[in-house]
């Protein structure tokens, strides 16, 4: 499936799984899981990234080849977002940042005002930056003026693992916007993983139902068949489906007598 | 979905499969907000002085004790210690008193701490909103703030003297930190002190109205149980293992993403298994006296009487070994500003 990387800001990846890694129980289930999972780019909060203490420290069990994505959790407005980014930066943690401004405890929604403003100023400053954002179309093109890398709309609420509930605004996203859209957030099941795939999503993240599953490397694999899955059926053309059967006798036939 | 009104019904429900039910599924909002992600802070006791007559603390006004506040040399000496056991979370805390540990003195150990850790939280005595705003800029997130009880009448009965027997002042705290910007605020009842099921009431609608008013904010709630003090009893009602079980799985299904800390009064065991039922933080190698790290070891009362005395190190590998992941850092210092 040469023909099918996924290209963020001028970088190809073979893998369309992204990986969260918060909520693990431990953090060889973490590793074991970016493995299985065939990951090449994963998520972590800056909030989380205790330098000094190697054992503890997240970073050491996410290996040196996957790209970093350091996520601005935290965040309550663009400043704060604006200066977790910059601080990631100058902690060693790359210039691939996932905005995330959350001013809301209870449902965790992204404020998508404030995202496209963070977006702004730290596209300027250089860095690629990934939206976290309640699908929207005209913040998307918002996002793609802003200079964002990619967009990142939710499925549903964090942690829900409600699958795509924001599916028919995700597929305008998809249509109208030329960026990556990698859906983020809600994603329960690897079946659900698979239908955003297949209705042309250019990747997933994935974190709770990995980190929450039994064995959460298992599972990682069985997201990454379920997302190659998707891909494939998408890039193969996927037969429209039809409220009613299809008659094998058409009614206009005989206009075009064999 | 659980509502208020259930609440006294299911408190009062003594059938062991009610309390085997509700932690069944709290523990599975537990898992699915949370992880196994349990964070860890150290308490830090910079004075006790006070001006509050609270008939049931260690540290009360009327209490004939040494008094002790630490200066900056003292603090920074503890916080070295705490630091160096790895934590990264502070809990700074004092008596009550306005006169002792003024925001100048609060504002000067908080610059101090964020030196040493990530997250810097405050349990003093309750302040204006400006009095806030120039903490939060020295570099405070969050406070803490008990209401203790919700029963005006109880209150005014054990809250003798002194700032705190002001109910209506101290049940406006959270919104005044809320406005100067703090980012986490953690409320509390002290359990044993009057009604449970009225006062987890008065507490529920006061997070819901502070959750309406700031949803931003990172709430987390505490449960301390009225105990001992010098091996004294104090408590007017008794909050068993049982009805303490049902109150913090209560909890976490009306509440699926509050933090629920647990502090070091309750038994190792207790706190283990609490562990898989709701609670999200806990305090670790704590001591609760005034300079009790490195300082005064044993001269001196604590404010409440530990039952885990266990190292971090210890806590660290019971969480890990029960596949919790000890979280030390939630939290990334950025300088704060004007919100």
């Amino acid at each position: 499936m040469s023909a099918s990387f996924l290209t963020i800001a001028g970088r190809s990846f073979k893998s369309r799984f992204l990986l969260g890694t918060g909520k693990f129980k431990n953090k060889t289930d973490l590793s074991q899981s970016i493995v299985a999972g065939d990951c090449e780019i994963v998520t972590v909060a800056l909030r989380r990234i205790d330098l000094e203490r190697h054992e503890e420290n997240i970073l050491e069990y996410i290996p040196p080849e996957v790209t970093l994505l350091t996520n601005t959790s935290g965040a309550r407005n663009a400043q704060e977002a604006v200066r977790i980014a910059r601080l990631a930066r100058s902690s060693g943690c790359g210039d691939w940042v996932k905005i995330e401004v959350i001013n809301d405890s209870k449902y965790l929604l992204p404020d998508n005002n404030e995202t496209v403003m963070a977006t702004e100023i730290l596209s300027a400053e250089g860095f690629v930056v990934l939206p976290y954002v309640t699908p929207d179309l005209y913040i998307a093109r918002a996002l793609v003026k802003a200079g964002a890398a990619a967009v990142m709309p939710l499925g549903s609420l964090i942690g829900s693992n409600q699958g795509l509930r924001t599916k028919e605004l995700i597929r305008i996203l998809i249509n109208e916007i030329e960026l990556p859209v990698i859906v983020d957030a809600g994603i329960g099941a690897p079946s659900q993983a698979a239908e955003a795939m297949e209705m042309g999503a250019s990747a997933v993240l994935v974190n709770t139902a990995v980190a929450s599953a039994q064995d959460p490397a298992g599972m990682a694999r069985a997201f990454a068949l379920a997302v190659d899955s998707g891909r494939l059926a998408f890039l193969s053309g996927l037969p429209l489906q039809r409220p009613t059967a299809n008659a094998s006798s058409p009614l206009t036939g005989f206009l075009y007598p064999s | 979905m659980i509502t208020l009104n259930e609440i006294k019904g299911i408190l009062s429900d003594t059938r062991p499969e009610c309390v085997e039910d509700l932690a069944q599924q709290a523990a599975r909002l537990t898992r699915q907000y949370f992880g196994g992600a349990i964070g860890l802070y150290g308490p830090l006791y910079l004075s006790n002085f006070c001006s509050s007559h609270c008939t049931y603390c260690g540290f009360h006004s009327q209490q004939k004790m040494p008094r002790l506040k630490l200066e900056p040399a003292e603090y920074i000496k503890e916080m070295q210690f705490i630091h160096a056991q790895g934590l990264r979370n502070i809990l700074m805390l004092t008596g009550e008193s306005y006169k002792h540990t003024p925001v100048d003195y609060l504002k000067e150990a908080a610059q101090q701490a964020s030196k040493y850790f990530q997250g810097i939280c405050l349990e003093v005595h309750p302040m204006e909103t400006a009095e806030y705003k120039e903490l939060f800029l020295a570099g405070v997130d969050g406070i803490t703030v008990f209401q203790e009880t919700y029963d005006r009448t109880r209150y005014a009965q054990v809250h003798l003297s002194g700032f705190k027997k002001d109910f209506d002042f101290r049940y406006h705290t959270p919104r005044r930190a809320a406005e100067a910007g703090m980012r986490q605020i953690s409320f509390g009842i002290l359990l044993g002190l009057s009604d449970v099921a009225e006062d987890l009431l008065g507490l529920y609608r006061h997070l819901r109205e502070m959750e309406k008013a700031f949803p931003g904010v990172e709430y987390s709630i505490s449960f301390p149980r009225l105990r001992t003090v010098r091996s004294e009893t104090l408590a007017a009602c008794n909050v068993d293992d049982i009805q303490f079980v049902k109150i913090i799985a209560l909890t976490r299904l009306l509440f699926p993403r509050v933090g629920i800390s647990l502090s070091t009064r309750e038994t190792p065991q207790l706190r283990d298994h609490l562990m898989s039922i709701g609670i999200t933080r806990m305090s670790a190698g704590s001591n609760v006296s005034v300079g009790g790290y490195t300082l005064f070891k044993e001269q001196q009362d604590p404010q409440f009487d530990i039952k885990d005395d266990r190292s971090v190190d210890e806590i660290v590998k019971a969480l890990k070994a029960k596949n919790f992941d000890p979280v030390f850092t939630d939290w990334r210092h950025i300088e704060n500003v004007s919100v």
